[in-house]
């Protein structure tokens, strides 16, 4: 039973990402007033993208066509780490969060390094600011599960997010609350959302994710796509089960699990429409304001 | 067991540079035997090390030599680190080229060497400075190997007032010792009370003397000019093992005192976060690669201090836990880092090798002539920052469960305050991996940025068999980092005198996660197999034909590329309340600007902006008092008697 839930939640994990990025588009389409692309179209898009051939710069070496790769790879095996709701994960153990948080940055490392290969000044602009922004957002994040860990008295995602998180919203509410809201802002800068980048941006000096996979096209540009999505989804994935962390019937948590996960998008949706992108020079702020939040979270924990 | 090998360790390497100077007339041979001399010791020394790791202990009093686990785990990269260095100087320095100059490194390499095995295996506190003296006089002489150049000189003194000043301090630190235990036997010293002015004393002065030697945040300012002006074997074996002797030292000593007070413990994880976060900040603001290595080092050393200081605190607060994860965390990294830092330096030296230069705006697009080097580097790269599947997320990894594990500490406990280790841990990661992606980025990627890179050419294979190992040894440990652990526990014992019952729990748990972390690595490579395969599928990838798009401008331009210094400059702007850089920018007007330049250094904070000052300052004094009572040498001999009355005074008054 445990088994083919594992399987059943990794078949999720793989098959449901790119429809969060629909949810988002038909929200912001709504929002718009458009009725907006259908829900399925980001399937199609990766189904496009991967008959395409690709087209490579005289620059490029095996660095650049590693990127999307290992990025996608190491977005996927961090996906082994999460729970979904509410059961054990694929692998957990204790300390578990920080292979996941790495195995994100390995992701980044690929892909900013794909972008340097190209020797576009655009694309080391975009890496730059990857970097950046991502060596903020990771104290943050780390700040948000040791919240989480101690709220719960374990220290693996799956015992984070698991059957002790109701628990601890009833002992430890305020603090698990201003977690949650760090974790929201540190998944739209890690996902470059707005505020922190506009993925439909058409100015390469303002991009930051995009512009990094500029020269990438074709099936190496469904894999980077495709990453992206997944990376969404398990933010969303973590939210979900810290914000609805209360069912516990098998089928019915499972349910508002997923439920949330669309909720997330909905909310990433939201915040595209009703926000302008931030200036370059204030995401640090956001990003360090999030840190603030979550170690006040942490100092209500510890005393 | 015998002490035969040791003894081989210590003498084989020290002795290796004769072979160089007396086949002066055949270089290439001469070379030869003294690299497999050193070569032959390490080997013994790695047995040694090998048998202590997989239980048991030598000693031999009457020598003043012990090896147990703790030395065994500093030996064990001392060797190979040195071997490995020893092999690429054969392609990097070949005597047959440069003479004389290389018969000295050969000599002085070896030395260092030897001196670096005596000090690790010394069991008497005047072995130990004889070993340690040794080392940093040879490591003088070999920073000053190309000392016509100004830079080289200045380095090299900076660096041999530094190591004084340490040793100063551990004359001091032993001489208390001494008083207080009746011997210079670390034996007998073992278990002096932890409490009193005494041990605070000591712990003071073996902070002062190690903490320059390892160079921790603020006495690291000898250590990035000093790695940047050597060769490059000599600074792979200069930054991934040498400055380690200053960790070992504080180990070697703080083992010694029965419950030391949770003030040292403090007073690492201090100073070993201030290092961690401000040399990664200072390397990111370097544009010279080896001197953005080394102070890389200063933040590896920051990690090392916390593994450290948590182990103390462990042992303050009787949490075996804290000291399994801390100590296994801290002498995990002792050997990573040894690992992917040398490989780095070797690296950087190949492509200095190759192009001439170690400016890193002057390079660019590496990857093409250099292709096995730029692989190779790559994985250092990622290893340094952290990054699985390789082996510095493991020892990073302990160390951050071990400041999660003071998070399960009850509600007002101080302790669970450690847990701010992690967003630290996690900053510094961060930062890390920014500054990796900007170095090979900037040197290996991209199209060149100066006629340096373009005539570059691949190292010789003596060059890169060695670093082929370090990477190598890389991966193995961070594929199977439980098989390490086993070690670890031994060391952690050692230096505990814990019995190793209460150290096992711990130690199962972490070996369960670190199976895990196997586990994963397993998948990530299966994952990174099967999207090769998918790739390979999809249509095999068109060779490269058109060119970068540039906004619709066609014709890259190498120099509108981004430089190493524009990368950086969002973050280091982050950190302008410790880092100084010097330059402004040109004015530029009118409709037709006029020619204009732009240049910018970075200055060490400690070194440039406060010592420096600070010692012409002091030379000033000096010369205006030499105006007032020097000159006449009956002022000389009243200055000396007013000293000698006014220290009796001191003295009966006391």
């Amino acid at each position: 039973m445990l088994l083919l839930r594992t399987v059943l939640h990794l078949a999720a994990l793989l098959a449901l990402p790119p429809l969060l990025l629909g949810v988002v588009n038909r929200t912001k389409s709504i929002f718009a007033g458009r009725v907006g692309p259908p829900l399925l179209q980001p399937y199609l898009d990766l189904a496009k993208l991967l008959r395409k051939g690709a087209v490579y710069s005289r620059t490029t070496t095996w660095v650049f066509r590693a990127g999307p790769i290992v990025g996608l790879a190491a977005v996927a095996s961090a996906g082994l780490l999460l729970s979904m709701g509410g059961a054990p994960a694929a692998l957990s153990f204790a300390g578990d969060f920080v292979l996941f948080a790495y195995l994100l940055g390995l992701a980044r490392f690929a892909t900013a390094l794909a972008a340097l290969d190209t020797g576009s000044a655009f694309e080391g602009m975009g890496a730059a600011r990857e970097v950046t922004f991502a060596s903020l957002a990771e104290p943050a994040l780390f700040l948000c599960l040791l919240v989480l860990a101690r709220a719960t008295g374990t220290l693996s995602l799956s015992g984070m997010l698991g059957p002790a998180l109701p628990g601890a919203w009833g002992s430890a509410g305020p603090a698990l609350l201003l977690a949650a809201i760090a974790v929201f802002v540190i998944a739209l800068a890690e996902n470059s959302r707005i505020p922190v980048d506009d993925p439909n941006t058409h100015l390469e000096l303002t991009m930051i994710h995009e512009v990094m996979v500029l020269d990438h096209g074709g099936p190496d540009l469904a894999f980077i796509l495709y990453g992206a999505s997944l990376k969404l989804f398990l933010f969303g994935a973590i939210l979900s089960r810290l914000v609805l962390g209360r069912g516990d019937g098998a089928l019915a948590s499972e349910a508002l699990f997923f439920l949330g996960v669309l909720c997330f998008a909905v909310g990433v949706g939201v915040v595209e429409s009703v926000m302008a992108r931030l200036r370059i020079v204030r995401v640090p702020q956001l990003l360090v304001g999030a840190s603030v939040l979550s170690v006040f979270a942490l100092v209500l924990l510890l005393r | 067991m015998t002490l035969v090998p040791v003894l081989g360790a210590i003498a084989l390497p020290a002795a290796s540079g004769l072979a160089a100077a007396a086949l002066r007339a055949r270089p290439a041979a001469g070379q030869a035997l003294a690299c497999a001399a050193l070569c032959a010791g390490a080997a013994l020394g790695v047995a040694a090390a090998g048998t202590v790791l997989l239980g048991g202990e030598l000693s031999a009093p009457a020598l003043g030599l012990r090896l147990d686990a703790l030395s065994a785990i500093f030996l064990l990269p001392i060797c190979a680190v040195s071997a490995l260095g020893a092999v690429y100087g054969l392609g990097y320095y070949p005597q047959a080229e440069h003479g004389p100059r290389a018969v000295r490194l050969q000599l002085f390499y070896g030395l260092a060497t030897g001196g670096m095995v005596l000090l690790v295996v010394a069991g008497h506190a005047v072995v130990f400075l004889v070993g340690w003296e040794v080392m940093a006089l040879s490591g003088f002489l070999l920073v000053h190997t190309d000392h016509e150049r100004a830079e080289v000189q200045r380095a090299a003194l900076v660096y041999l007032a530094a190591t004084h000043v340490g040793t100063l301090a551990l004359f001091a630190l032993f001489a208390l010792l001494r008083q207080a235990a009746g011997s210079f036997d670390f034996a007998a010293m073992q278990g002096l009370p932890g409490a009193g002015r005494l041990a605070a004393s000591a712990f003071a002065l073996a902070l002062l003397g190690f903490g320059v030697k390892a160079g921790l945040m603020p006495l690291h300012f000898w250590l990035p000019g000093a790695h940047a002006a050597a060769p490059s074997h000599v600074s792979a074996v200069m930054s991934g093992v040498l400055i380690k002797t200053g960790i070992y030292g504080l180990l070697r000593v703080t083992g010694l005192f029965a419950a030391p007070p949770a003030t040292w413990g403090t007073a690492l994880l201090l100073l070993g976060g201030a290092s961690a976060v401000l040399g990664v900040a200072f390397a990111l603001a370097q544009h010279d690669l080896k001197r953005l290595l080394a102070y890389h080092s200063v933040e590896n050393i920051g990690i090392i201090a916390l593994g450290t200081g948590l182990a103390l605190l462990g042992r303050s607060r009787g949490e075996p836990g804290l000291v399994v994860l801390g100590l296994g965390g801290a002498t995990l990294h002792v050997v990573n880092h040894a690992l992917f830092k040398s490989l780095l330096f070797l690296g950087a030296g190949a492509v200095q090798h190759a192009t001439g230069t170690r400016e890193l705006d002057l390079l660019g697009g590496l990857a093409r002539p250099m292709r096995a080097t730029a692989v190779l580097f790559l994985v250092g790269a990622a290893a340094i920052s952290g990054l699985p599947p390789l082996n510095g997320f493991v020892s990073e990894w302990l160390v951050y469960m071990g400041f999660l594990s003071a998070l399960e500490r009850g509600g007002g406990d101080l302790l669970a305050f450690a847990a701010l280790g992690v967003p630290a841990l996690a900053l510094v990661g961060g930062l890390a991996a920014a500054c990796f992606v900007k170095v090979v980025g900037v040197v290996f990627l991209g199209t060149p940025r100066s006629a340096h890179p373009r005539a570059a050419h691949e190292a010789p294979r003596t060059m890169l068999v060695p670093m082929a190992i370090l990477a190598a040894a890389c991966a193995a440990i961070g594929l199977a980092p439980a098989a390490a652990l086993p070690a670890l526990v031994r060391a952690a014992a050692a230096w505990s005198r814990l019995p190793p019952e209460l150290l096992d729990g711990a130690a199962a748990r972490a070996g369960a996660g670190a199976s895990r972390v196997s586990v994963a690595a397993a998948a990530l490579l299966v994952a990174t197999a099967g999207l090769v395969l998918l790739r390979r599928r999809l249509g095999a990838p068109r060779a490269p034909d058109v060119e970068t798009w540039g906004c619709a401008f066609s014709g890259p331009l190498p120099r509108a590329q981004y430089t190493g210094s524009s990368f950086a400059e969002l973050l280091v702007r982050r950190f302008s309340w410790a880092i100084f850089p010097r330059g402004a920018a040109p004015r530029l007007g009118g409709a037709f600007p006029a020619r204009a330049a732009f240049h910018t250094e970075v200055p060490d904070t400690v070194l440039d902006l406060a010592l420096a000052p600070a010692a012409r300052g002091f030379r000033w004094l000096a010369a205006r008092a030499h105006l007032l009572f020097l000159r006449r040498i009956q002022f000389q001999v009243l200055l000396v008697l007013a000293t000698l009355l006014a220290i009796l005074a001191w003295g009966f008054g006391w």
